[in-house]
């Protein structure tokens, strides 16, 4: 008979190298979950020890202590006492450390030995430890801890071979060892007590060199300082927007030409008719413009991921947390409001960072007023169909000038929505702590990255296949039945229900200017910001025949005036169109309240602005 | 150490400059203004490493109000904000 699936949970303190070792062991072997009820990240991996052995892996949120002061340290604490609901107790547990930084990790190994779960202190990244002179006596060390110790290497191939061996070695004897559970809450003395044994046992086990990592001290030299510190960041992020607005044109050019001659093709082999048109217009184009902006979510992925992987987030954080602070936002609000300019989804997920709730409370509400990346077909658009591409001052495109614009209104308004949150709502306001590890510098680790990265690409991937599929469907065929009675002339869509409810909407949303084929546009638009474009597409191509969804941005410059055109821009920086967005923020509030709050303040910001800009922009001429 | 003590007198971290290195005396969080309660702000301090013993110097400071610092602690770096290391006693 085989042996049963050996379960192994991986706990260390955050910056370990943790998640490293994880991708070291299970490769893209990996399922990423939910754990259920709460909105923690639950990532399982599988693989097979050199003896044949089946292996799941959890790779449990990082935590310092087993008090579980926020959801994500309770669900490590719950896992390793065998608590969490569903959940298997772990047969074996890897404890790991970062070999150049022990303190933290054994004070927590200590805490971890209470619980009686069969354990392994997990020495990574050993090479650099050895590289700067850290040596280690690793025999004494587990007879000290009285818990097996071995060394690994996460990013080198084989580096995690003695782990494998040991694994083996322990899961063969694994049924003899007594597991008994005398773990409690420490107290603050019982605390201050482990963390003095730790002391004592590295102080026998472990010579440190002289001096620090000098690298980190150069780097932070430059990148802590107050002035210049500032300076590189707002160059870091000149540099990510550049990239993902120059370098993601020929992968996406790329991929649209693709979906046209894949529409091309349709065309050609399917006789006209409905088939044809569901295809064309309803499949191909629709979930085509959205799959469209994938590199661009590839890129600001890859520079998220590598900016943490690198140090550097928890740097930004501590130089923006008291410029933050003026806005009434946590410095560690930094991390989830730059991942909302990917998507605001990971963003108000990464808001479990900040453990007092009413700083996340804050950073949720406001996070989808950064500008995501879903809004940038919407305004790609707009903006090369209405502004002429002309330089201004001798040197600024004006095409890019008022993107800028619009990114820079989105950031001015969630501080200001911040700064009348902290201002009416939440008086009785302490600012809760800051306090974050400032992790040694390190190289990032490609496999990691780009695991990660395939992690994400198959999400958006998912969701263009499921949600935004659907709803193409669904606008296709409200644009397309009923069927215009045989022999009229008017376009087939002024016949459809489309055309029914958009007409309806309209005299709401006449006063910004705004016409009945984007009220259309607008009800899928709910679903998904960037679902908008397809529609208007698939609207104005089933009006206007097939040249016009080709040529989407010169149809529009036809159709709309330029207020109009200004109008949609506007309410596009705040309208809280999109589905998902709101599904999170009820999950993570655990509120329908917060959700319709978040919906409503940006619907009536949204309806504001189009109607001030639309009736500036009639007033100046642009009617 | 005990030299150490008789000629520096104690202070807490919160008004240290950059620049500034010492030895932690002892941790006192009352009256730090801390949004914490005593007991979960001692705590977390102890589990970031800052013990009785543990050496610490104020590596670099914020561009507002020289907030928050960032603190070496023995051999890691932490960033604290002025208002939770009140709480550090050094020496």
């Amino acid at each position: 008979m085989e042996a049963p699936l050996l379960h192994l949970a991986l706990v260390g303190t955050p910056n370990s190298g943790k998640t490293s070792l994880f991708n070291a062991l299970t490769g893209s072997r990996q399922k990423v979950a939910n754990y259920p009820g709460v909105t923690v990240e639950r990532k399982e991996g599988f693989f097979v020890t050199p003896l044949g052995r089946q292996v799941s892996v959890v790779d449990l949120p990082g935590t310092y202590s087993l008090r579980g002061r926020s959801p994500d340290e309770e669900i490590t604490r719950d896992f390793v006492l065998g608590k969490a609901s569903g959940e298997t107790v772990p047969d074996l547990v890897l404890c790991v450390a970062d070999s150049t930084n022990l303190r933290l990790t054994i004070r927590l190994l200590l805490e971890l030995k209470r619980t009686g779960r069969p354990m392994i202190l997990v020495l990574n990244m050993f090479d650099i430890a050895s590289r700067r002179g850290i040596t280690v006596d690793v025999e004494r060390l587990a007879k000290e801890l009285g818990v097996p110790v071995v060394t690994s290497i996460a990013v080198r191939k084989g580096g995690t071979a003695d782990l494998l061996a040991l694994t083996d070695e322990i899961s063969a004897r694994l049924a003899a060892e007594p597991q008994e559970n005398s773990w409690r809450a420490l107290s603050v003395s019982e605390l201050r007590a482990t963390q003095r044994e730790a002391d004592r046992i590295i102080a026998d086990c472990v010579s440190l060199p002289a001096r620090p990592d000098t690298w980190t001290a150069r780097i932070d030299a430059v990148v802590l300082h107050p002035v210049g510190g500032l300076i590189v960041l707002a160059l870091i992020l000149f540099v990510m927007f550049q990239a993902v607005f120059a370098w993601a044109q020929p992968a996406m050019d790329l991929l649209k030409s693709g979906f046209d001659a894949l529409g091309e093709l349709v065309k050609a082999t399917l006789p006209d008719g409905l088939l044809q048109s569901f295809l064309q217009d309803g499949v191909i184009s629709g979930v085509g413009s959205v799959i469209v902006f994938l590199p661009q979510i590839i890129l600001i992925f890859l520079f998220i991921l590598l900016l943490e992987d690198f140090g550097y987030m928890a740097r930004a954080a501590f130089l923006m947390d008291r410029i933050m602070g003026g806005a009434g936002l946590h410095g560690r609000a930094f991390i989830p409001l730059l991942s909302s300019f990917a998507c605001a989804i990971p963003g108000i997920m990464a808001t479990r960072v900040i453990d007092n709730k009413r700083d996340r409370l804050t950073t949720i509400l406001i996070a989808p007023l950064m500008t995501c990346s879903a809004r940038i077909p919407v305004y790609t658009l707009i903006i090369s169909a209405f502004i002429p591409a002309k330089d201004v001052w001798g040197f600024i495109n004006l095409q890019g000038l008022v993107m800028f614009g619009l990114y820079a209104t989105g950031i001015i308004s969630a501080l200001a929505v911040s700064f009348v949150i902290k201002f009416f709502m939440i008086r009785d306001y302490a600012p809760a702590p800051f306090m974050l590890e400032l992790p040694d510098y390190k190289l990032p680790r490609l496999k990691s990255i780009a695991i990660g990265i395939y992690t994400r690409a198959k999400m958006f991937l998912q969701r263009a296949g499921t949600t935004i599929f659907s709803m193409m469907v669904l606008i296709w065929f409200l644009a397309s039945f009923p069927q215009p009675p045989a022999g009229s002339t008017e376009p087939a869509i002024d016949f459809s229900l489309a055309a029914m409810i958009g007409k309806a909407l309209e005299p709401l949303l006449a006063p910004v200017g705004f016409n009945w084929q984007i009220a259309v546009a607008l009800i899928p638009g709910m679903a998904a910001r960037e679902v908008a474009v397809a529609a208007l597409g698939t609207v104005y191509a089933i009006e206007g025949g097939k040249e016009a969804a080709e040529q989407i941005g010169q149809v529009l410059a036809t159709k709309w005036s330029l207020a109009t055109a200004l109008s949609m821009l506007a309410w596009y920086i705040f309208a809280p169109q999109c589905a998902s967005t709101l599904a999170v923020i009820r999950r993570e509030t655990g509120s329908w309240g917060w959700m319709a709050v978040t919906f409503t303040y940006m619907l009536v910001l949204a309806y504001a602005a189009s109607l001030v800009t639309y009736n500036v922009a009639v007033a100046l001429g642009a009617g | 150490m005990t030299d150490h003590d008789d000629t520096r007198p104690h202070m807490p971290l919160g008004l240290a400059l950059r620049g500034y290195t010492g030895v932690i005396q002892h941790l006192s969080t009352k009256d730090t203004g801390s949004a914490l309660s005593d007991i979960e702000l001692e705590s977390r301090l102890i589990e970031l490493g800052f013990v009785e013993g543990a050496r610490v110097e104020v590596l670099h400071e914020g561009l507002v109000g020289r907030d928050p610092i960032a603190v070496r602690v023995d051999s890691i770096t932490i960033a604290v904000r002025r208002r939770e290391a009140m709480a550090i006693i050094v020496a």
